[in-house]
């Protein structure tokens, strides 16, 4: 594994909520295509239900609620990582068609396509001779 | 500033038993300010109870086939990969934070395993091992004739 900082880091910028739970950053992953831009957040424990993606102007707010581990019965005896929310903002430039934001969740990732509008496409221009 | 917890001890080896309990609190917060490293992904939490342990840990996006768990006496090791988006020609990362590539981690528990009993289970990226206690190894309990 890469040498980065394996902590969670705690978002201390988040809307505050009303529910006493911890926020966390999640890490993401951006690459751009020729068509799209991909974004990818790992966020453990949320599955689509308790996901929330949203836009507002160019801002792009990425939510993820985790149910608190249950008791089990059991207590704990040994913990590495705390249990909490996510939370991340982004600003998007113009050059995103907000209308074709594409969102998806499995194990815990969440993964965002936003296609490039129209006019950020690099268009190959074709030279006629004169 | 005598509060009433003091009068409680009214000799000195009446103290010496929560001497001994602060001493073990302070260990345990000193011992927490070791920085994770490398050999400790993916972090853990063990919960325990009577006759059985469950071992949790976040594995986001990874393949059920990609993850190895196994059993051994007291031991439980988890190993596996992740692997990350391959891009093609022309497409290139901004950003690139999550971590990849392979992991190994072993975890000592405080009793033997009954390793036909142990199950697993991976949601939402969060992978849950619950290990039974071996049934020889669980306390027996002594009556006084």
């Amino acid at each position: 594994m890469s040498e980065k900082d394996l902590q969670k880091t705690e978002n201390i910028a988040a809307t505050e909520k009303i529910r006493n739970v911890k926020t966390f950053v999640p890490r993401v992953d951006i690459y751009e295509t020729k068509d799209s831009l991909f974004l990818i957040a790992d966020m453990p424990g949320v599955d689509e239900q308790s996901v929330d993606v949203e836009l507002e102007k160019n801002i792009l707010t990425i939510a993820g609620r985790v149910d608190p581990a249950e008791a089990k019965d059991k207590s704990i005896v040994y913990s590495e990582y705390e249990i909490g929310d996510y939370e991340r903002i982004f600003t998007l430039s113009d050059e995103i068609d907000r209308d074709k934001i594409y969102a998806t969740v499995k194990n815990g990732v969440l993964r965002l396509e936003l296609p490039k509008a129209e006019k950020a496409k690099p268009k190959k221009i074709t030279i006629k001779a004169a | 500033m005598f509060t009433p917890n003091l009068w409680r001890f009214r000799t000195i080896p009446d103290v010496v038993p929560e001497i001994a309990n602060l001493r073990q609190q302070m260990n345990r917060i000193f011992n927490n300010i070791a920085q994770p490293t490398q050999q400790d992904f993916p972090a853990v939490n063990i919960w325990e109870d009577r006759d059985s342990a469950v071992v949790t840990a976040e594995l986001p996006g990874i393949d059920t086939d990609k993850i190895n768990i196994e059993v051994i006496g007291d031991m439980l090791t988890i190993s596996g990969n992740r692997e990350i988006e391959v891009l093609k020609e022309g497409e290139t990362y901004l950003r690139q934070e999550r971590g990849h590539g392979s992991f190994k981690r072993k975890i000592q528990l405080s009793f033997h395993i009954d390793a036909k009993k142990v199950e697993a289970h991976y949601e939402k990226g969060i992978l849950s091992v619950t290990l039974p206690c071996l049934k020889e190894e669980m306390p027996k309990k002594i009556k006084i004739n």
